[in-house]
């Protein structure tokens, strides 16, 4: 069983390859750079190197946000056009739910994998490990940092934060978390692009051509058309 | 040995989505319509007058799979048959574009088939190809909603923009023409219909630029039409906008048939192909037959409108020629919006 991941969700860029039970190829870039021209060739190259073909794959795994609109829509137009052509299942996974799995394996307590969705806000939800599972304990969801950090204070466990983004919301955080708080160390803030290959493995895949990001946000201008229509029925 | 050797035949893929029509088309030896589908997203953009780039990215990804699988079903052939994967590079919406580009690289890759970024603009000339033989050198006169160019081509594959918009393209002003006299979007076939319906009575101007430029402009016009509305209400009266369509319309054709008929003889072709999603515009049609279609020294080619507004076979047809030339791209392939047409031209 050949497992392709694909992670383009934020700035980081990772490919992976899992071979029954092992991991056989892993590329991570965490770089400003584009997506769209980067991926098929880190693809090609890392299948290359581990001498897999494309029809050699048995299942692909991609991150399907939130994240960057265009940087999810690139990894979910690949990984959905790669399933589709070559007859394979596809299956979707959180984007926040890999750094959760990449980070969180031995840690006791609840895990809050975040990325910065500007003024104040962040893409964050809440897993956990259980008997060896990750499981979701809050659905992924954009809020504000401290809003956030309020509802994580009524939790009785220690809440580890993972996301290369912590720096702009660290101190919010801190202050209402004090030491309830703990926050991952700088080498496990990239998504694990194997963690997203084994997160992808057991799963069942999904109907190919109806699957798309889970952007979390409408867009805007249908927000904002969706806001006047409501304004006129009132 | 070799002169026995049996000409097999090309199957192009082509794929587009600059704007917001999800499409994909399967070519046979460059001329021939094996499957052209089209998903357009017309109906969600009305609500917000015009094409949102956001929700444009998020329909295409829901149909790009969707219409791959039907034009492969209606040409009856599978992946081992393709000779190489034509798609749209730019320009257009960039994430949009990306659409597009990456799926046509995950098929690319995935059977070990060549892939051909191909310019919408040449694209859209090479719908004409799909009519009739070309014959250079030919001129193009390219008209859509984002596009005002004069093209010249003294042979396949290789392109000369020898005019184009300095600010509004001529789709563009029918659009926001269409806007002022509230008509829906998009507005240009409702501009033209009532154009018909109407007198070119009222004076509104011809922008030809310097002497002796192929460049077009209709920024002033779209001020003029919306001075015309302005003073009218000022003083009570009211527009007739069937008059104001004619008058418009008269406006922008003189100026687009004057200055094609210049090229045309300046540049001696012997063909003049009319592409883009204006071609549909009947009164454009017309003006150009009433011009051209008695002259026996020159070609008059307007494909018919599925071909004119925005699809994939036309950039199969154009991928054809390109890959015959030896242009290939590779896997770091990406979307360019402000893409130029003579990267083509170094074969
Ligand atoms: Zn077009």
């Amino acid at each position: 069983m050949k497992v392709l991941s694909i992670d383009t969700s934020n700035y980081p860029l990772g490919v992976a390859l899992l071979d029954e039970e092992k991991v056989i190829g892993e590329y991570i870039t965490n770089v400003k750079k584009n997506h769209s021209i980067r991926v098929m060739p880190a693809i090609d190259m890392l299948m290359n190197d581990c001498d897999v073909k494309p029809a050699d794959l048995d299942k692909i795994v991609v991150a399907k946000g939130p994240g960057s609109y265009t940087g999810v829509r690139i990894g979910v137009t690949i990984a959905k056009t790669l399933a589709w052509t070559l007859n394979k299942p596809l299956v979707g996974i959180s984007s926040l739910e890999i750094f959760a799995a990449s980070a969180g394996r031995y840690f006791n307590g609840v895990i809050a994998p975040l990325f910065d969705a500007r003024r104040g806000q962040i893409y964050t939800g809440l897993y956990q490990y259980k008997e060896g599972s990750l499981v979701s304990l809050l659905k992924d969801q954009l809020l504000l940092s401290k809003d956030w950090a309020a509802k994580l204070s009524e939790q009785n466990e220690k809440v580890l934060f993972i996301g290369n983004d912590l720096p702009i919301h660290r101190a919010v955080l801190e202050e209402t978390l004090k030491n309830q708080a703990i926050f991952a160390a700088l080498t496990e803030h990239n998504p694990r692009p194997a963690e997203l290959a084994l997160l992808g493995r057991d799963r069942e895949g999904e109907e190919i051509h109806s699957f798309v990001p889970n952007y979390i946000r409408l867009a805007e201008a249908e927000a904002n058309w969706l806001e006047v229509k409501k304004e006129k029925k009132l | 040995m070799g002169e026995f050797m049996i000409k097999q035949d090309q199957w192009i893929m082509g794929i587009e989505t600059s704007c917001d029509e999800t499409a994909v088309a399967i070519i046979k030896n460059g001329r021939e319509i094996a499957a052209n589908i089209v998903a357009s997203q017309i109906e969600s953009h009305k609500r917000f007058g015009g094409v949102v780039p956001e929700i444009a990215s998020r329909h295409h990804v829901e149909q790009i799979t969707i219409v791959l699988e039907e034009a492969l079903k209606q040409a009856g052939i599978t992946y081992s048959g393709l000779s190489a994967i034509a798609v749209t590079e730019g320009p257009g919406l960039v994430g949009a574009l990306l659409i597009g580009v990456n799926a046509a690289k995950a098929i690319a890759f995935a059977h070990g088939i060549p892939l051909v970024g191909v310019h919408h603009i040449a694209g859209h000339i090479y719908a004409n190809r799909l009519v009739e033989e070309m014959q250079f050198p030919l001129l193009s006169l390219v008209v859509s909603g984002g596009h005002t160019e004069l093209v010249y081509m003294k042979e396949h594959g290789h392109f000369e923009v020898i005019g184009e918009t300095r600010d509004d393209a001529a789709g563009e002003a029918y659009d926001k023409v269409a806007r002022i006299l509230d008509l829906p979007y998009p507005g240009g076939p409702h501009i033209d219909r009532l154009a018909h319906e109407g007198k070119p009575s009222i004076k509104l101007p011809r922008a030809w630029l310097e002497e002796g430029s192929y460049d077009f402009s209709f920024s002033g016009l779209k001020s003029a039409v919306i001075n015309t509305v302005h003073n009218a209400e000022q003083r009570g009266k009211k527009i007739v906008p069937e008059d104001l369509a004619a008058s418009f319309q008269q406006s922008v054709i003189d100026v687009l048939v004057t200055k094609t008929e210049r090229a045309v003889e300046e540049y001696k072709v012997k063909q003049l192909l009319l592409a883009g999603g204006v071609a549909a515009n009947k009164g454009l049609r017309s003006a150009l037959e009433d011009k051209f279609a008695q002259n026996p020294e020159i070609k008059l080619t307007i494909p018919p409108l599925s071909l004119c507004t925005d699809n994939a076979a036309m950039i199969g047809a154009a991928g054809s020629i390109l890959f015959e030339k030896g242009h290939q791209s590779g896997l770091d392939l990406n979307g360019n919006p402000g893409l130029d047409i003579t990267i083509h031209n170094y074969k």
